[in-house]
């Protein structure tokens, strides 16, 4: 891995989304947009409070995947992975390169909405407000991390896109914004247990209901921060300069 | 010749050791074999002319030469060292058949890309993007997005692309391809020049014609050699005028070969006995003349 390689990866990709001035409207307002309509359908109720910051995890990071897997998958289609790949650019600068440029745009989204959400929308919630920032932005390197990684087995465009129901979704039903996760089945429990977006959530709940969580909060993003990673370090070892 | 990254060692060796060294090379692509077996020497500073038909194995032998083809077997050796060796990943240019450029950048940030990626120093970049952008004749171009331009356009980035750094191996598969005839001629005489200063390049076509320009022609079908020579020793083994009757009498050749003795049937062109016409031997350097 050669740093100058990785930031000039990184320069690359954000050269490319400046350009493409409506995914960097998208990027930013979206997530704003969907957490003022759930304000808006519970007004008056205290639903907000109590969903309104997993929901703040879980947006950015749903829009974060899907950006992150068509990107990847781009390049691979559009030649030039192949191209980089007979020069000498390592595995990890590509992949690191991407990670960073997106982890970029997820902080900056990540703080807008979240910024969005306690200013504007009066989200209440119980621990910091600095904590509550960090998970989002922490929850949105984890959809770039995922997005890196599974990119990798997408071989059309087609593959990518249901790559989200596919792999995202059932972290989705079995994060615990549904049914806790201590009253699942037992199995599910487990399973739950071993899929990233469960501690993101996790972490979430945590600062929405309880003043003293910050260590707990803490330790499920260090979790978090380990599978982001994992998966991009496995993103760069599934990378093949050979191919058949 | 500027060799300001650092490759003035290797030049002076030129010689020492051949640019490609392929031997007994064998590619099986999706349970079908694409090159059975094939063996080839390419000395520094030849300009060679790949030509055949699509689907021949020109672009799997030129992936094979940069390193980005599973091969089954052989050895491919590049400057001296395994192909696809780190140390070789900023010595050999390579040019995709299709352009393999970021569309959404405009054409200076493409290059400037490829440029830091292949180790241009930073203090050098405008003036690395400049040179390789004046060699195809973009630079007024330069901060027009990729994906307004034409065809022709995009296909010469994607060649300025495969300039950056002065590789000392360039490998184009068909960079000519689609091109008006001016600048088909335009881009020959780069060809030429850079080979003339000791840069040895690999030129895939199917266009018989651009075969006059090389130094050497390999006339490949069905993942075998049919000739490896001179346009004029081509010319004269076959009796043809142009290179595109010469392939032609050289894959009746085969065939007929093939069908005659080859229990393998007529689908190998090539019988386990005498292969017809010259073998993939590699023939002595050719000066630049005719």
């Amino acid at each position: 891995m050669n740093p100058s390689l990785t930031m000039a990866t990184a320069t690359r990709v954000l050269q490319q989304v400046r350009h493409d001035r409506r995914t960097l409207v998208l990027l930013m307002v979206v997530p704003c947009v969907l957490m003022g309509l759930l304000a808006w359908i519970y007004q008056n109720t205290p639903v907000f409070d109590a969903i309104g910051a997993p929901l703040l995890g879980l947006f950015p990071f749903l829009i974060m995947f899907l950006v992150t897997s068509i990107a990847t998958l781009r390049e691979r289609q559009s030649g030039t992975l192949e191209r980089l790949l007979t020069m000498p650019l390592g595995k990890a600068d590509l992949v690191g390169g991407y990670a960073v440029a997106f982890g970029l745009l997820a902080t900056v989204q990540a703080l807008i909405a979240s910024g969005f959400a306690l200013l504007v929308l009066g989200l209440d919630v119980a621990g910091p407000a600095w904590l509550l920032i960090l998970v989002a932005v922490v929850d949105c390197l984890l959809g770039t991390a995922l997005g890196l990684f599974l990119s990798a087995f997408a071989a059309t465009e087609f593959q990518a896109v249901q790559f989200l129901p596919a792999f995202v979704l059932p972290q989705f039903l079995l994060c615990g914004l549904l049914v806790p996760r201590d009253q699942l089945p037992d199995v599910l429990y487990w399973i739950s247990s071993v899929l990233p977006l469960s501690y993101a959530v996790d972490a979430m709940h945590t600062i929405t209901v309880d003043p003293n969580g910050t260590a707990d909060v803490l330790g499920d993003v260090a979790i978090v921060l380990g599978f982001v990673i994992a998966l991009v370090a496995l993103g760069a070892a599934t990378l093949r300069r050979r191919t058949p | 010749m500027t060799c300001r990254y650092g490759h003035q060692v290797a030049r002076h060796s030129a010689g020492a050791t051949p640019a490609i060294r392929i031997d007994g090379l064998r590619v099986v692509r999706g349970g079908r074999t694409v090159i059975p077996g094939l063996s080839l020497a390419v000395p520094r500073g030849q300009l060679v002319g790949l030509l055949g038909p699509s689907a021949c194995g020109k672009t799997t032998l030129m992936r094979s030469v940069v390193g980005v083809q599973q091969i089954a077997g052989g050895t491919v050796e590049v400057l001296g060292r395994p192909a696809g060796s780190q140390a070789l990943r900023r010595r050999v240019g390579y040019l995709t058949q299709d352009p393999s450029i970021y569309l959404d950048l405009t054409i200076a940030e493409n290059i400037r890309y490829f440029a830091a990626v292949i180790g241009v120093p930073r203090k050098g970049l405008d003036a690395e993007v400049a040179r390789v952008l004046g060699l195809v004749d973009l630079t007024e171009d330069a901060s027009s997005r990729a994906q307004n331009l034409s065809g022709g356009q995009v296909s010469r980035v994607s060649l300025a692309a495969a300039l950056v750094g002065a590789p000392e191996l360039l490998v184009l598969d068909e960079p000519t391809v689609g091109l008006d005839p001016v600048l088909r001629r335009d881009l020959w005489a780069i060809f030429r020049r850079l080979s003339a200063e000791g840069v040895t390049l690999v030129v895939s076509s199917h266009v018989m014609d651009e075969a006059a320009r090389c130094d050497r022609l390999l006339l490949m079908r069905a993942g075998t050699m049919l000739a490896d020579d001179t346009l004029p020793g081509v010319l004269a083994a076959t009796g043809a005028d142009d290179a595109e009757q010469a392939f032609l009498i050289l894959v009746d050749r085969a065939a007929a070969v093939g069908t005659a003795g080859d229990p393998r049937g007529p689908g190998d062109p090539r019988g386990p006995g005498d292969p017809p016409g010259p073998s993939a031997e590699p023939s002595p350097p050719q000066g630049a003349s005719a």
